[in-house]
């Protein structure tokens, strides 16, 4: 597709509503063009010290200790980029079009340009070069254990932020990214939309564990999808702890190569009037590919939470498993699970698991036989709930991965 | 150390305990048969102060303590600890957690001493990092239940069916850690724990060396005596007969007197 043909289809695409997820007039929200440019960095730790705290609650180490590469977007500013590993390559995407002229065939392939006025708005805007979002790459057979950093903050009231991200592994190559969105506490209203695209080549794997640190004001638009080739691994694990307005995703991993594996992690601890629909979509066309969509959802206060699901199978030998649960701790909350299956050949086999409820009093009374008081067992049973063994992780960011989430729940109980 | 006096226990709207009465002395172990739904488990879930079980009258005492409208975790600080029939099954807590718990620390790693506990219960340490009685086995239920209390520590113990389901060997194992847990190991005079032991078989009790025995029925004590002869009798003709012969027995004995 072309550059001319992308606009055209943008264009026609630029009142379509989202499917789901409650409508938001974009034209609200402020452009990149309207505010002055953010001064770049030298390092993240020249990072204003206000928001250094912010930083660490979206999981990223202002000192770049233990990160082979780091990324920093401010606003619509790219503040800071840097690798600092052989074979890797991250910055702007901006920056990265002008450095790779292969790069624009892969724009809005995994996402189409029109999915829905979100996506157009991204289009029409990275023609003013408003847009910026990271690009990270690692070249075939490099293997980049420790993790790459990247981060998107806002600091500017009433702005639209908007990115455009596109990580590739090449063949036989692994990428671990931490990503952390994070938002200045003055802020009371922005809008986050952002376009993430994966390219997962032959025999390589990404690790892609993102922590969503937004607040009560700011509405929340992400449109992921990722491709996967033959023997390729894909794994998110994703985290949202504090509080959001509106959230609406719904990332969707193709694993169109032989034994592509695809793996989604999600845990929501939904806030306050927070409005979330949030769900992971699997499309098993390889043969002999998997996908594994595990979910935790925890609603408190008014929260309203959909928890999306879906497994396509369309592979020879496919294999796919849905396993969501939910705990209300609230009688004004509200958790709506769809897990949907679809298979369209004998030779396949999707399952899910699925659950709603109130903690079990007899885990309470359980843990209270044992010398815990009420309040403390229900925080045990809360920890336990959303505490997903995340598979797949090289050791240190398993460990870093913990930490990040013992962090966040901290906040929490 | 355990006074019960005239208890009588509703769950949802049926009595199921009634007018219950039973002393446990410091240094005793009493064994606590009956056939299956005649009450056992609701007692000891009682005594634990499981808000369910309702006392709609009576009392229970324990150190000379009143603890009859205690929460749970209250009386487990006195010394309460029990080892469940069928515990739950807790996501994400990890046996090793709850070992933890039971020590008393609110965080704790899986270190040396929770390993070393586990490995008297021949519990692995991949085992300490599962899930609480998720698709745990029967045995395996039982040797976790055993290894939190070993932790725990309590002064008055009680063990609803510890040996069900539990292969020969383990029941070796459980019965020495059992034995440990009760102070059975030293002289009566030393003995300072006490306990309560639901089983159906033999062996652990004799394991144990109870000191006495009671046989339930439909919410009630309905005899007690002996541990050798009450299993004896039990075994013989089944719990109703075991009862009337128990009564006729003090019958008679009153009549001699
Ligand atoms: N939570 C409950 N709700 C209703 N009935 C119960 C409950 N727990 C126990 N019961 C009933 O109380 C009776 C005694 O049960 P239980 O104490 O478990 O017996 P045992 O341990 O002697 O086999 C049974 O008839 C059982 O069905
Ligand atoms: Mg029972």
């Amino acid at each position: 597709m072309n550059k001319k043909e992308r606009v055209e289809r943008a264009e026609r695409a630029k009142g379509k509503k989202a499917a789901l997820g409650e409508d938001i007039a974009i034209e609200n929200f402020t452009a990149g063009k309207e505010h002055e440019e953010h001064e770049p960095l030298n390092s993240l730790d020249e990072f204003p010290e206000k928001y250094q705290q912010d930083l660490l609650n979206a999981g990223i180490e202002p000192s770049e200790k233990g990160r082979s590469g780091s990324f920093l977007q401010r606003d619509c500013s790219v503040v800071f980029s840097a690798a600092k590993f052989p074979g890797l390559e991250i910055k702007s995407t901006t920056d990265a079009l002008k450095d790779h002229d292969w790069l624009n065939e892969y724009f809005w392939r995994a996402v189409p340009v029109d999915a829905d006025k979100y996506t157009a708005e991204l289009e029409l805007d990275e023609d003013q070069e408003q847009t910026n979002g990271y690009f990270i790459r690692s070249e075939a057979g490099r293997k980049v254990t420790m993790p790459v950093q990247s981060c998107l903050f806002i600091t500017t009231e009433k702005i639209g932020q908007k990115v455009h991200n596109i990580v590739i592994a090449e063949e036989g190559s692994e990428l671990h990214i931490i990503t952390g969105c994070s938002v200045a506490h003055a802020v009371n209203s922005a809008l986050h939309l952002g376009v993430s695209e994966f390219f997962v080549k032959r025999g390589a794997k990404i690790t892609f564990t993102m922590i969503h640190n937004w607040s009560r004001g700011v509405e929340v638009r992400p449109r992921s999808a990722v491709v996967i080739e033959d023997d390729g691994t894909f794994i998110s694990n994703y985290i949202l702890m504090t509080p959001v307005k509106s959230l609406q995703m719904y990332p969707t991993a193709y694993c169109v190569g032989r034994n592509a594996r695809a793996t989604f992690q999600t845990v929501i601890y939904a806030h306050g009037d927070a409005r979330i629909d949030s769900g992971s979509r699997a499309v098993l066309q390889g043969a002999g590919s998997r996908a594994e969509i595990i979910s935790r959802v925890i609603a408190t206060e008014n929260a309203k939470v959909v928890a999306r699901s879906d497994v396509v199978g369309e592979g020879e030998n496919a294999k796919g498993h849905i396993e969501c649960q939910g705990l209300m701790l609230s009688d004004t909350a509200e958790v709506e699970s769809i897990p949907e299956l679809k298979a369209t050949r004998r030779d396949l086999v999707l399952s899910h698991e699925a659950a709603v409820g109130k903690i079990a009093e007899e885990e309470i009374q359980y843990l209270m036989a044992r010398g815990l008081s009420e309040e403390e067992a229900t925080s045990v049973i809360i920890r336990g709930f959303l505490n997903v063994d995340i598979t797949g992780l090289p050791e240190a960011l398993a460990r870093e991965t913990k930490k990040m989430f013992e962090m966040s729940l901290e906040k929490v109980v | 150390m355990l006074e019960i006096k005239n208890l009588t226990v509703q769950v949802g709207c049926r009595e199921i305990l009634r007018d219950l009465s039973l002393n446990i002395e410091r240094g005793e172990v009493h064994v606590l048969f009956g056939p299956n739904g005649c009450g056992k488990t609701t007692l000891l879930m009682t005594l634990l102060g499981f808000p369910n079980y309702k006392v709609t009258r009576g009392s229970v005492r324990l150190k000379g303590v009143e603890i009859t409208t205690l929460p749970t975790n209250e009386r487990v600080r006195l010394g309460l600890g029990m080892s469940f029939q069928h515990p739950p099954e807790i996501r994400g807590v990890k046996l090793g957690e709850m070992v933890n718990i039971a020590l008393g620390r609110k965080e704790g790693e899986i270190d040396s001493e929770v390993v070393g506990l586990a490995r008297r219960l021949n519990i692995s340490v991949a085992f300490l990092n599962r899930d609480v009685n998720l698709g745990f086995s029967g045995g395996e239920v039982k040797r976790s239940e055993i290894l939190q209390l070993l932790a725990q520590s309590p002064d008055f113990i009680m063990f609803d069916e510890p040996d069900s389901g539990v292969d020969i060997e383990n029941i070796e194992l459980i019965g020495e850690v059992m034995r440990e847990l009760l102070d059975r190991n030293k002289m009566p005079s030393r003995r300072e724990k006490a306990g309560l032991i639901i089983t159906h078989s033999g062996s652990i009790m004799r394991h144990l060396n109870a000191d006495r025995a009671h046989v339930m029925l439909d919410g009630r004590i309905a005899c007690s005596g002996m541990p050798d002869e009450i299993t004896r009798n039990v075994m013989a003709n089944g719990f109703e007969r075991c009862v009337e012969l128990c009564k006729t027995g003090r019958e008679n004995k009153e009549g001699l007197e």
